[in-house]
């Protein structure tokens, strides 16, 4: 029988935060540090952090702890963190609804359903991975179409080999990083087929986890049909046009027992969309202010449930703001609300968050949408950040400093890329 | 002796930064296009004697989970990775571990040791 941690809950907390992987558990740090006194985590698994326990490899913490970690290392290190600060940790519970008052109704095995009063809540519930669903791929439906990171947790935790022989369709990190932990266990990996002309995946996952094993990575390609009755045992893969569908005379056959699928992450927003957050529907979480608070008052938010994130440190960081925030909410503080909204223009596909204001420091993370060598980032005619390269795959994080801002007087700011000679 | 331009792509951090390595067929004359040095360094040690982390898990019996995340105290030589992989593929240990634990001591005299990545209690 599995322990649970099962403190004895209170009828109100000054922070509550849904969610207990990397943004949870910063955000609790974040809410402490800011005065909170009493904060709880809701945690839906059997054990608080997230993610982390199954990303085995490194590469963790050189933002935030200046070192190198593996991801079940860092998820101890924040962890004990939040023990030693006094933050109640529930797992196995699940937060079904937040009402304009905050009072907080969450369900568990432990506490059955319980409602609980919260000066402010932290949204960090993270994401899911696409499925098959999302890109109908065409073909049986056998068994052995399995997402990357599902196969991450049978493999890296539950002790269980997907396959032996597999293809992994997407180029995105948890897929490359897969690619090396099938062929370390022992399996032939026989492709990654990216549909883009250009890696989704970090650079660095794209030389350690393929190269290094000589796996091949196909650009432009795409998994044309799924082939295969009980379990899959080939699959059809082409190069695409491009309008980015398969061209098929030029397709050819893989026999394979096994099909990864590393296809991106969708921000988990059940939640949200319950309590109708507004929600960005380039990044499919919700629109948030400079102090992360969505558009229900008191209710912040942080993590992949925002915007996706390549490195958990960036999320670490977020979250520790955003944390930070809505503890001085739960304290009544109160701070100017924000007078600039920053509109994607020209290449960007987003930015977070979605409006700053003058009186302070704003760290601004955004995307664009194809690669880019020797560009600019610019705020209008305010600010101008000179790039060596732009990847769509890495996240930009731009520092703007109040003096930026202040010859600006409109309401907001375009944010364009430019390429540079 | 010829005189070459390497590229390396860094991956001592996530930023990727792209490294390009002088050599003058004896020895590196210069490394260019490092953010730190940590990058510098990692071209060097690309150049000459590329190393790597190893992370992977073991067996585990009597704990709350049957896999135990493992990984080298230190990177080693690129090309043992799969043959330390096939050799942690052997070992079961028992629970409880804690994280740092030496589970083994220089294996296949790598020069340096595997250590557990978590803590996984008894059961």
């Amino acid at each position: 029988m599995r322990k649970l941690t099962s403190p004895q809950l209170k009828s109100s907390y000054d922070v509550i935060i849904v969610g207990g992987g990397p943004a949870g558990l910063a955000a609790a740090i974040g809410a402490k540090e800011a005065g909170a006194e009493s904060i709880l985590i809701v945690d839906r698994e059997q054990k608080a952090g997230g993610i982390l326990w199954q990303c085995i490899h490194p590469g963790f913490g050189l933002h935030h702890f200046k070192e190198e970690l593996t991801g079940p290392e860092y998820a101890q290190r924040f962890l004990k963190q939040v023990e030693e600060e006094g933050v109640a940790v529930i797992s196995d519970a699940y937060v079904l609804d937040i009402d304009k008052e905050r009072q907080v109704t969450l369900m568990s095995s432990v506490y059955g359903m319980h409602s609980i009063k919260a000066g402010a809540v932290v949204l960090a519930m993270g994401a899911r991975e696409r499925t098959r669903g999302a890109i109908h791929t065409p073909g049986t439906r056998p068994s052995g179409v399995l997402t990357a990171g599902l196969a991450q947790k049978l493999v890296n935790m539950l002790g269980y080999m997907p396959g032996r022989r597999i293809v992994i369709l997407g180029s995105g990190d948890i897929g490359l990083i897969m690619a090396r932990r099938m062929t370390l266990e022992g399996a032939e990996v026989l492709g990654v087929f990216e549909i883009m002309p250009y890696a989704n995946g970090l650079n660095r996952n794209i030389v350690q986890c393929l190269h290094d094993f000589d796996i091949p990575l196909h650009l432009s390609h795409t998994v044309a049909q799924i082939h295969g009755q009980e379990r899959i045992n080939a699959v059809t893969v082409a190069p695409v046009d491009d309008k980015l569908n398969p061209i098929a005379d030029k397709g050819w056959e893989i026999p394979c027992d096994t099909l990864l699928l590393a296809i991106g992450l969708i921000p988990e927003n059940e939640l949200s969309r319950q309590l109708n957050l507004r929600l960005d529907p380039v990044t499919n979480g919700p629109i948030v202010n400079s102090a992360m608070e969505t558009s229900m008052d008191g209710v912040f938010a942080c993590g992949n449930v925002v915007h996706i994130h390549d490195l958990v440190d960036f999320v670490t960081q977020e979250a520790l703001s955003a944390g930070r925030n809505a503890g001085e909410y739960a304290l009544g503080q109160r701070r100017p609300g924000d007078n600039i909204r920053l509109v994607p223009g020209n290449g960007v596909s987003y930015c977070v968050p979605h409006t700053i204001s003058t009186h302070q420091t704003h760290t601004v993370y955004m995307r664009v949408r194809k690669p880019h060598e020797r560009c600019s980032i610019t705020f209008g005619e305010v600010y101008e950040k000179k790039l060596r390269y732009a990847f769509p795959a890495e996240m930009i994080t731009v520092t703007l400093k109040p003096e930026f801002l202040e010859t600006f007087h409109g309401d907001a700011l375009v944010v364009d890329v430019h390429d540079r000679e | 002796m010829n005189a070459t331009l390497t590229h390396y792509l860094c991956i001592g951090c996530p930023l990727g930064c792209r490294l390009e390595v002088e050599d003058d067929g004896n020895d590196i004359v210069q490394v260019r296009g490092h953010q730190c040095k940590r990058g510098e360094n990692f071209a060097k040690e690309e150049h000459k004697d590329p190393r790597r982390m190893v992370t992977t898990t073991v067996a585990i019996r009597g704990g709350e989970l049957p896999r135990l995340p493992v990984k080298t105290a230190a990177p080693i030589p690129k090309n043992r990775m799969q043959d330390l992989a096939d050799e942690l593929h052997k070992v079961v240990v028992t629970a409880p571990i804690n994280l740092g634990d030496v589970i083994l001591a220089n294996p296949l005299d790598i020069g340096t040791d595997v250590v557990a990545a978590r803590d996984i209690a008894a059961v």
